[in-house]
Parts: structure tokens; C-alpha cells; sequence
């Protein structure tokens, strides 16, 4: 699936990347309050703490709201309609991606939902998510 | 908090020519408003020592504020400007008042608006938010995707249908066509709303603003020297601010916006409540928006803006008029900066066929953050 716009991994948000290259959606955990926190950030939004470690979360959550996007803008045309979701972890953040595998007008509030990774090129791949496969 | 209020004023206020691909830049925009502004409030330009600006992004600029102050020929004691997008030119009201509360200044132009259909190249300029790499791979790439997924949740947790997106639609065009300035003006009905095509579900085309290229001035001074000039003043009775998220996807909850606080802190310094409200001038870059604010603001209870919004109750002759010059989904974009010249309109009872009758107070809100950011101002027609 190629993307028009890929993500920049800077000092604070490599360690997320690097986890999806490898196969693992990663995130960080403040080792002071141990809250889960994303999009990354240098200190916990809890406790201001900048103890963290990264750590494999589970991938899996179900959708907590979604968009179908029809009108694409350049360079999507071929992507749409796609679906736009937000996931709650079962770690409690919450992570913006596409729902995918699955046809947009099946895609609804609480639909359980687990991680799969696709590769745009050999240095970026994307956490998306598809229904539960079990 | 109590102190300000009522002890400042609006005394000018200024529209650029309001349409699409005018042809001018954002500058020429802005600086027509401003001397609009100048010649409603009958002050010459010396008199402005003080200027607020949001800068364009069709051009943008550095110092936006500055590069004003030289074209216009001052010389000001205080200006700055405010990048806070749809919430900029009601915070500029607030820093208006502060600069001059301060002895920073005593005559402040504040200034927005953009050439959003005149530009050559791609719409956004240069700036870009943080969490970008989180939302725009994935497809998010712009306001109507993010507002979406708010809308979506609100009407997951209370039922809010498309028709009671499509009312404010209807009502927002319905005053636009009494507004010889707004760009949208020709009547549309619900079945036309719910019959336009999806741009980000749930949201059809006509639950969308379009840009247009518009730009509108305020001058703000002290109720004191308000009284010797020449326009009626508009007094300026309550400011708040409030916060809840900067993006939306990570937002604590995204049904409950930043109008909460935003409102309750205005009241509390015009210590007034929404019964008190005459005529409400709300954001509305897509139709949820000023659904969710009337929730916030206390007009109706959390859940049941869509039903506040139905049977004609926002429109004029209803109990709450809102957005009586077509707000930005017809009068025109500005980045909301015409919702507080028409709030000020309304105020000086100068609003011609789309005047509030009796109107006393108006309420006002800028938001950004996708409803994470919201500045609510309440003007009166007395000091209160």
C-alpha cells in the first residue's frame, strides 16, 4: 500500500519505528508512575517524569471512533474510501491508524481489533490494525 | 477577573471584500480591513498603538505583525502576533484587553484573515504539528477527517443524527442569504444536505466550510474613551480561555470540548449564564462544531445539542440565533474572524433584514486543536 506521506523518525519517536521494523508495536511506559503514554514525548504526561522504558504492547484494542474518507487528496486517490480510526489500546492509550482487511461500511464503534504491520519500503513500516482474527 | 469587564470596548470593525479567488494576497486582506476598521470607528491611523495579528498562510510571513505596522505607516507600543488558527482572533480580543489593562498600549487593531483561494500553490504553508508522523501516513491529513472522528464518537455516545448536522447547515446558509456580504447566499434544504456527497463520513459536503479569501478588523479601546467616539460601543462584558487537548486522537474524551471551561470563565466574568444570551456567533468549520459548543456553553444539556438544533431554534425568529451572518460554512472562512464583526454588528443593532431584535449580548467563540482549544468572548450593548 504505498503512502504519499511517510512518517520522520526524529530523537523521540525512533524507538516506535524501530519496534514496528521489527515486527512490534512499541511504546512507552513511565517507570516512575508506570502510565502508558503515546504519541511518544521526552516526559510522562502523569508525573512529568523522564524515566520511561519502551515495551512491546499487545496490539490489540478495539475501534473508539473512525472515518470513512471519501474525497482523497493528492496522492491518496488510489487509497479511497479508507478508514481512518482512533484504537484504544488494551494498554489505554489511545493510537490514530487505518482499519484494514475489512470493508469500510463493516467498520464500527467497538470492533475488536489487533495490529498488523505493512511494509512501504525497506526502512518504514506502518502499525495498522484489521478485525481480530480468532 | 471581574474587574475587566464592561471596562473595554469594541469601537471599530472592518471586512475585507469577502469571495474566492479575488486575486489579492492575505496582506491586501487584512490591511483593507483594517483601514475599514479605521474609518468605522472615525479614528485616524496615529491613533493605533497597538497591534494584534494572525499570519497569513498563503504568504507566510514572520513578524506578521510588524511587516502590518510598516505597511500601515505606525509605529506601535505593542504588537505580537497570535497563531492559535480558528481560536486566533478571539484570543486577540483577550490580549487586546490584557496589553492594555498592562499601560502596554491604549488603541488596539487586531486583524485576521487569509487569502485561502488566491494562492498559487499547495494550501498549507511551512507549518506542520508534532504529531504529524502519527496522523498523516495513516491518512489524516486534514480537518475534515479530524473533525470527523469527533463527530462520529458524539453521535455513538448520544444519538446525534446527520439530519441535526444538516439543520445547522440549513440554518447557517438561511442567514447567509440575508447577508449581502456572505459568498454562499442561495437557500439549501435538508433533503440537499443529506443528499451531498461524502467528503470524510459522517460528514457530507455541506457540513464543510469552504475557504474563501476574507479577512476582518476590531479596534478595541477602554470603555472610558469608547464613550467619545464615534460608533456605539460594543462592550466587551466576559473573556475566557480553555484547554482540553492539542490533537484530537489523544484527547481524554472528545465530546466534552475546551468550550467548557472557555465558557464558564467568560460567564463568570460577565457574571452572566446562557439565559442571559442573545444572539451566539459559534465556530463552525464543520456542522458538529457549534452543536457541541451550545452543549458546552450551557444552552442545552451534554448530548442534546442535536435536538437543540432542530425546529428552527438556532435560526433567526428562534429562541437562540446562531451564527446570523452564515458563519464560516457561508458568510465566509477568515479563520472566524468574521463571527466577532457580526457579533458586533448585532450589538450596535446595525445587522439590517438579519438583526436580532432587542439583541443586548452576543456570545463568541474561536476554537482550534480540533475543539481542544476554545476562546469565548461575550460583547454586550451596556457595560453591564
Amino acid at each position: 500500500m504505498e503512502r504519499p506521506v511517510l512518517p520522520y523518525a526524529n530523537i523521540d519517536t525512533k524507538p516506535f519505528w524501530d519496534g514496528c521494523l521489527e515486527g512490534q508495536l512499541r511504546l512507552q511506559r513511565c517507570s516512575a508512575c508506570g502510565v502508558w503514554r503515546h504519541p511518544p514525548s521526552p516526559v510522562c504526561p502523569a508525573c512529568l517524569s523522564d524515566a520511561h522504558e519502551w515495551v512491546a504492547a499487545r496490539g490489540r484494542g478495539t475501534v473508539y471512533t473512525f472515518t470513512v474518507v471519501h474525497e482523497a487528496r493528492r496522492g491518496w486517490e488510489k487509497l479511497t474510501p479508507y478508514v481512518v480510526a482512533v484504537i484504544a489500546l488494551e494498554e489505554g492509550p489511545h493510537l490514530l491508524s487505518n482499519i484494514v482487511n475489512i470493508a469500510p461500511e463493516k467498520v464500527a464503534i467497538g470492533l475488536a481489533v489487533e495490529v498488523t504491520f505493512a511494509e512501504l519500503d525497506g526502512s518504514t513500516k506502518l502499525p495498522l490494525f484489521q478485525p481480530v482474527s480468532s | 477577573m471581574s474587574t475587566v469587564s464592561g471596562r473595554y470596548a469594541i469601537v471599530g470593525v472592518g471586512e475585507s471584500d469577502i469571495g474566492r479567488r479575488l486575486g489579492r494576497s492575505g496582506m491586501a486582506l487584512q490591511l483593507e480591513a483594517a483601514k475599514r476598521a479605521l474609518a468605522d470607528a472615525g479614528l485616524d491611523k496615529k491613533a493605533i498603538d497597538g497591534v494584534i495579528t494572525r499570519p497569513s498562510h498563503a504568504e507566510p510571513a514572520f513578524n506578521y505583525s510588524a511587516v502590518l505596522a510598516g505597511l500601515m505607516g505606525i509605529a506601535p507600543s505593542y504588537f505580537t502576533d497570535i497563531a492559535l488558527s480558528g481560536a486566533a482572533t478571539a484570543a486577540m480580543v483577550l490580549d487586546a484587553v490584557a496589553a492594555i489593562e498592562a499601560g502596554l498600549c491604549t488603541t488596539v487593531l487586531i486583524v485576521s484573515g487569509d487569502a485561502q483561494t488566491s494562492r498559487g500553490g499547495p494550501r498549507r504553508g511551512g507549518a506542520v504539528n508534532w504529531t504529524d508522523d502519527f496522523e498523516k501516513p495513516f491518512g489524516m491529513l486534514s480537518a475534515p477527517e479530524s473533525y470527523a472522528l469527533a463527530a462520529r464518537r458524539h453521535m455513538h455516545e448520544f444519538g446525534t443524527t446527520s439530519a441535526q448536522f444538516g439543520a445547522v447547515a440549513v440554518a447557517c446558509r438561511k442567514h447567509a442569504a440575508l447577508n449581502p456580504t456572505a459568498v454562499f447566499r442561495t437557500p439549501i434544504t435538508l433533503a440537499e444536505h443529506q443528499a451531498s456527497r461524502f467528503v470524510a463520513e459522517p460528514f457530507r459536503l455541506l457540513d464543510c466550510c469552504p475557504v474563501t479569501d476574507a479577512a476582518a478588523a476590531l479596534i478595541v479601546t477602554s470603555a472610558e474613551r469608547a464613550r467619545d467616539l464615534k460608533q456605539k460601543p460594543v462592550y466587551l462584558l466576559g473573556l475566557g480561555q480553555g484547554f482540553t487537548h492539542s490533537d484530537l486522537p489523544w484527547a481524554a474524551t472528545m465530546t466534552t470540548t475546551a468550550a467548557k471551561t472557555a465558557g464558564e470563565r467568560a460567564y463568570a466574568m460577565a457574571r452572566l449564564g446562557p439565559k442571559d444570551i442573545d444572539v451566539a456567533e459559534l465556530y463552525d468549520c464543520f456542522t458538529y462544531v457549534p452543536l457541541v459548543t451550545l452543549e458546552d456553553y450551557g444552552f442545552c444539556a451534554k448530548g442534546e445539542g442535536g435536538a437543540f438544533v432542530e425546529g428552527g431554534r438556532i435560526e433567526l425568529g428562534g429562541a437562540l440565533p446562531v451564527n446570523t451572518g452564515g458563519g464560516l460554512l457561508s458568510h465566509g472562512h477568515a479563520s472566524g474572524a468574521l463571527l466577532l464583526s457580526e457579533a458586533a454588528i448585532q450589538m450596535r443593532g446595525a445587522a439590517g433584514a438579519r438583526q436580532v431584535a432587542n439583541a443586548e449580548t452576543a456570545i463568541v467563540s474561536g476554537q482550534c486543536g480540533v475543539t481542544g482549544v476554545n476562546v469565548c468572548l461575550i460583547f454586550g450593548n451596556h457595560p453591564n
